[in-house]
């Protein structure tokens, strides 16, 4: 009995262990990769239409390859070097980096501020209608972003935002997900707290700032990283309200870079990828908790 | 009195403080919804004519527009059991002692962050028609597959959200599991349910109301594979990939105003109606629980 128990968890540990490994798969191939040369990364993947034309050739199969022949960090050289060249102008590498973080930190920063404020109400105030109006906000949570797109598109234009990260900002910072988590950590406070902050004479500013934000900085830890990590990433948004290529963010541009010059792409990546896995490895716990609230029941 | 006066001064409070967020959700969520669905009756967005249902007529009328919604109806109805399935068995797996255990979880949550514009070079080397899973096949015997131009770019795309989504539900799970009380197993145990009989007893009964989230939260999700498509496949991928928002996508930049807000109308209305069964379903349980 004993000994079939230790099988059993020594057959269970390995599989999920392994499938442990296939989910960092593509993280590890990328990084190990991006340390290959230019030279041996087109040597080794030729391009699409590259490969078509070895078709003849038996053994043109493309391998997987784990280890570079030589070591070196000539893709992070050329990815800073590198520009991409536009109708008008040349642009570094570096420029869509910067592109991403100007859309995703003003997004992020308003959103904690907007949010936290409407979290407190929900979460805490009573008045007529509160969940009614609450239930809106969800449901157009979950709606896809292509719904309203039309409509979007036209007051972007009234606005005078086409075409300017503002197009794309704006819409983030008043998003309704950063509410829906953050009430979650709200509604975790007892009423007493804020009943003797009351007696105290503590007005609701005070207590918003005072109890609230305080015990409240998981859940806007977790809301950073949440968010980060779904514009860090997006891709419709600037599809459809910025026209000029060389406001695009990385997320959409890195396809591009992978395209045109291949043999940097694996550092490209992992460069893109860097502030998403540095946030994660200080962040994760609070990732799991916000993950976690948002499923649990009121 | 006394309460009602309280109910006043919170409500003041509350509109000072929810004016910011009220403001900004209206102008860029609620408005445009309402916008949108009055659009889909009308025969142009600005200053067109009332036309009732002839936006909807035609919409069900176009062949892409049917092709991008069974597409998506298949791929939701196959991946959310699916994904919820394998999340479910995870955490029952992590749920005991395990050994690395929290290497394990962290693994599995990794490619919530992960982008997948990074990976897009990995998935063409693999599923390249001379990538690297047609040469394993090849040496196993079976004949090469053109994974991303066929009926098997559905599978593609499959992997891409069960790799994305899995730790997800497999950590709300967990939470889940986390409370439901020991006693109830130890009574069980007394009694002597065997171990089929206390999982569907308690675990799943207790686990009902974490199912009904993630079960939303998965199809919604399922609605957002669009990224992953149009990042590995661009704007017109194989025809089994083709997906509601490719359409409304490409009906925006061939601005048919009409078809695109009868679509996104269309979708809406189903997406309510599932909301709405859900929250019908979980009252019902609710009480049947107390």
């Amino acid at each position: 009995m004993k000994r079939n128990t230790l099988i059993r968890k020594g057959i269970l540990t390995f599989s999920l262990l392994l499938m442990a490994a296939i989910m960092v798969f593509p993280v590890v191939f990328t990084l190990s990769n991006s340390f290959m040369t230019e030279n041996e990364i087109s040597r080794h993947y030729p391009s699409e239409s590259e490969s078509q034309q070895d078709n003849a050739h038996k053994n043109s199969f493309i391998h997987l390859k784990l280890i570079p022949d030589q070591f070196s960090f000539e893709q992070y050289k050329a990815f800073f070097v590198k520009k991409q060249s536009f109708i008008d102008k040349e642009q570094s590498n570096m420029k869509f980096y910067g592109n991403s973080a100007l859309m995703v930190i003003p997004i992020i920063l308003g959103q904690l501020i907007v949010a936290s404020l409407a979290a407190y109400v929900y979460g805490k105030l009573k008045f007529k209608g509160r969940d009614t109006l609450f239930l809106v906000y969800m449901v157009t949570m979950l709606m896809p972003f292509q719904v309203t797109l039309v409509p979007n598109y036209l007051i972007a234009d009234k606005l005078g935002l086409l075409n300017s990260f503002g197009a794309i900002i704006f819409p983030g910072v008043f998003g309704a997900f950063g509410v829906f988590i953050l009430r979650q950590f709200v509604m975790t406070i007892p009423y007493s707290y804020i009943e003797a902050a009351k007696i105290d004479g503590a007005g609701h500013f005070t207590i918003f700032m005072k109890i609230i934000l305080p015990l409240i900085r998981p859940g806007l830890a977790a809301l950073v990283v949440l968010l980060f990590a779904d514009y860090w990433n997006m891709v419709e948004q600037p599809l459809i309200f910025l026209d000029d290529p060389s406001k695009f963010p990385l997320s959409l541009y890195l396809s591009q870079i992978i395209q045109d010059t291949r043999g940097i792409g694996f550092a490209a990546s992992i460069l893109y990828m860097a502030p998403m896995l540095l946030i994660f490895g200080f962040a994760k716990k609070y990732l799991i908790k916000g993950i976690q609230l948002s499923g649990a029941k009121d | 009195m006394k309460i009602r006066k309280q109910l006043n001064n919170d409500g003041k409070v509350a509109a000072f403080f929810l004016l910011p967020s009220l403001i900004g959700f209206s102008l860029f969520y609620l408005i445009p919804f309402v916008m949108g669905t009055i659009y889909s009756f009308k025969d142009g967005a600005v200053g067109g004519s009332f036309v009732g249902l002839f936006n909807y007529k035609e919409l069900l009328a176009s062949a892409s527009f049917l092709k991008a919604a069974t597409n998506t109806f298949w791929f939701t109805a196959i991946n959310v059991p699916l994904v919820i399935g394998i999340s479910l068995i995870l955490a029952l797996c992590l749920h005991q002692t395990v050994m690395f255990k929290n290497a394990i979880i962290s693994s599995f949550i990794l490619p919530i962050v992960v982008p997948v514009a990074s990976i897009v070079m990995l998935w063409q080397i693999l599923f390249d028609w001379n990538g690297t899973i047609n040469l394993w096949m090849m040496k196993m015997g079976f004949s090469q597959i053109d994974w991303m131009k066929s009926e098997w770019s559905i599978v593609v795309v499959s992997l891409v959200y069960l790799w994305k989504n899995i730790g997800y539900n497999m950590i709300i799970f967990l939470a889940g599991l986390q409370n439901i009380p020991k006693d109830y197993y130890e009574i069980a145990e007394m009694e002597g349910a065997g171990r089929f009989f206390k999982f569907r007893q308690i675990t799943l009964v207790y686990l009902t109301p974490t199912m009904f989230f993630v079960l939303l939260m998965s199809i919604i999700n399922s609605f957002k594979v669009f990224r992953e498509t149009y990042l590995i496949a661009g704007d017109y991928p194989y025809d089994r990939i083709y997906m509601i928002q490719h359409y409304m996508n490409n009906m925006f930049a061939s601005l048919n105003v009409q078809k695109l807000t009868a679509a996104a109308s269309l979708m809406v209305l189903c997406i309510l109606i599932l909301v709405f069964i859900f929250f019908a379903i979980e009252r019902r349980y609710r009480k049947f629980m107390s």
